[in-house]
């Protein structure tokens, strides 16, 4: 089973409906144990860093994060919280990936929001997705470049399109809303990660 | 390259297609789920639903479909008719809608856009204008465009931007239903004064309108509704037609 974490975020439930039409158990849930026993869990995410950050702490689901062992999947605002720190109301995170989390700056449109495309796939997450696949963003905060990158896409900058460490991957863009790369990047983290 | 999006808009009452279709191996033409996911399958952006159904029973039966369209729908899409209020957007994005489209509702109450946005986000508010030109000035009108009032356009989206909206959708009345192409330097202007992204939407009737509203005419996204419906321009085409003008297409 794949748990969701339902944290007063937007957008968990198309994340709930994409594996769905893949045929894939899952269960938005807040219940420490249902998330602590899950297979794999996804971290979704639409809002506001520090806000959500505070939340998180204080319902201690940031810890319970920070201990999961098995796979997890930090999709949008979830991605970025799994990073060092955000500019977005100049907020720690939870510190499991090193990046920072800047603003975009620059002369073109932001949010950064639509179709673009993804470089250097790295893991098994991109198993099947050819180099340059378009996948949909949302966002004006992103996480920079690292060692941990397994994914970069070019918008006034290039920066993490997606990130792993240890059992903890992140994407910026939204696999839930990518079409049939996205179904593609999902059906590798429920069964090749 | 972040590309330029192509977004079929569908017009919906009691939860079925209006327009005329002309696709063929779709098992009901008229639903706009299967509507939906040919237009997907075919290479669209995102998608438009507009709600015109003018009954009581509106919202659960727009929440019912949105519900449909959320789980069956891998693209992103736009929920947009006679939004009036938080309650109305809150079943919405509890539905499954991943963006609601405003427009009489913030015009009465400019609020409104700064509470959607801080409640759901702006990723989630596109601002939706009717505009005129009345020979010295584009207008914004409202209620389906029935209704004119004395509000600059540019002074109006100005303002939308900084309550927090994050996409304006900027329709030209004067090029609605024409098909003799989009407003291209209104959306021009509108464009290079913004930072969010600009939908343009009235007047497409072929492919070069759809390569000079994104040159000239500086749009991020273009929005059209019978030229696809009736299959006068055919979306993997258009996209076609567009890479060779070098335009980023998906």
């Amino acid at each position: 089973m794949i748990a969701i974490i339902d944290y007063n975020a937007g957008n968990v439930r198309s994340v709930k409906f994409a594996l769905d039409r893949l045929g894939v158990e899952s269960e938005i849930t807040a219940d420490f144990e249902k998330i602590k026993n899950a297979e794999k869990i996804i971290f979704p995410g639409v809002g506001e860093a520090a806000s959500t950050m505070k939340f998180l702490n204080q319902t201690g689901i940031g810890n319970l994060i920070l201990n999961l062992k098995q796979p997890v999947l930090g999709i949008c605002l979830g991605m970025q919280l799994l990073c060092k720190s955000s500019e977005e109301g100049n907020v720690q995170c939870l510190n499991i990936l090193p990046n920072e989390v800047k603003l975009f700056r620059g002369q073109e449109k932001i949010p950064h929001m639509g179709w673009n495309q993804i470089f250097n796939l790295k893991t098994n997450l991109f198993k099947n997705i050819e180099e340059g696949a378009f996948v949909y963003f949302v966002h004006s905060f992103y996480a920079e470049n690292s060692q941990f990158s397994i994914a970069n896409c070019n918008y006034i900058t290039s920066f993490a399109a997606a990130l792993q460490k240890d059992n903890f991957y992140a994407v910026q863009f939204h696999p839930e809303k990518s079409g049939k790369i996205g179904e593609q990047i999902l059906r590798n983290f429920v069964f090749d990660v | 390259m972040l590309t330029k999006r192509i977004i079929p808009c569908l017009d919906i009452k009691d939860g079925r297609t209006v327009k005329g279709i002309n696709f063929i191996n779709l098992r009901d033409a008229g639903d706009a789920v299967e509507l939906g996911k040919a237009y997907a399958e075919q290479g669209a952006d995102e998608l438009v639903f507009l709600d015109i159904t003018a009954t009581v029973e509106k919202r659960k039966t727009l929440s019912d479909l949105v519900k449909r369209i959320a789980q069956n729908l891998n693209i992103p899409f736009t929920v947009g008719g006679g939004i009036n209020s938080i309650g109305d957007v809150a079943v919405l994005l509890d539905s499954g809608a991943d963006k609601i489209s405003i427009n009489t509702a913030a015009v009465k109450r400019p609020e409104l856009i700064t509470e959607l946005a801080k409640g759901f986000g702006s990723q989630f508010v596109v601002l939706a204008v009717d505009t005129r030109f009345d020979g010295k000035d584009w207008l914004v009108y409202l209620n389906g465009g029935r209704t004119a009032t004395e509000i600059k356009t540019l002074d109006w989206v100005k303002e939308a931007q900084e309550r927090g909206a994050g996409e304006i959708l900027l329709t030209s009345m004067n090029h609605d239903g024409t098909k003799n192409g989009f407003a291209l330097d209104l959306t021009a202007k509108v464009s290079e004064m913004l930072k969010i992204p600009i939908i343009a939407s009235g007047g497409a009737g072929n492919s070069e309108h759809f390569a000079e509203i994104f040159i000239q005419g500086k749009a991020d996204a273009a929005l059209a509704a019978s030229i696809f419906h009736f299959g006068e321009v055919l979306i993997p085409d258009l996209k076609f037609f567009l890479k060779n003008k070098n335009i980023a297409i998906r």
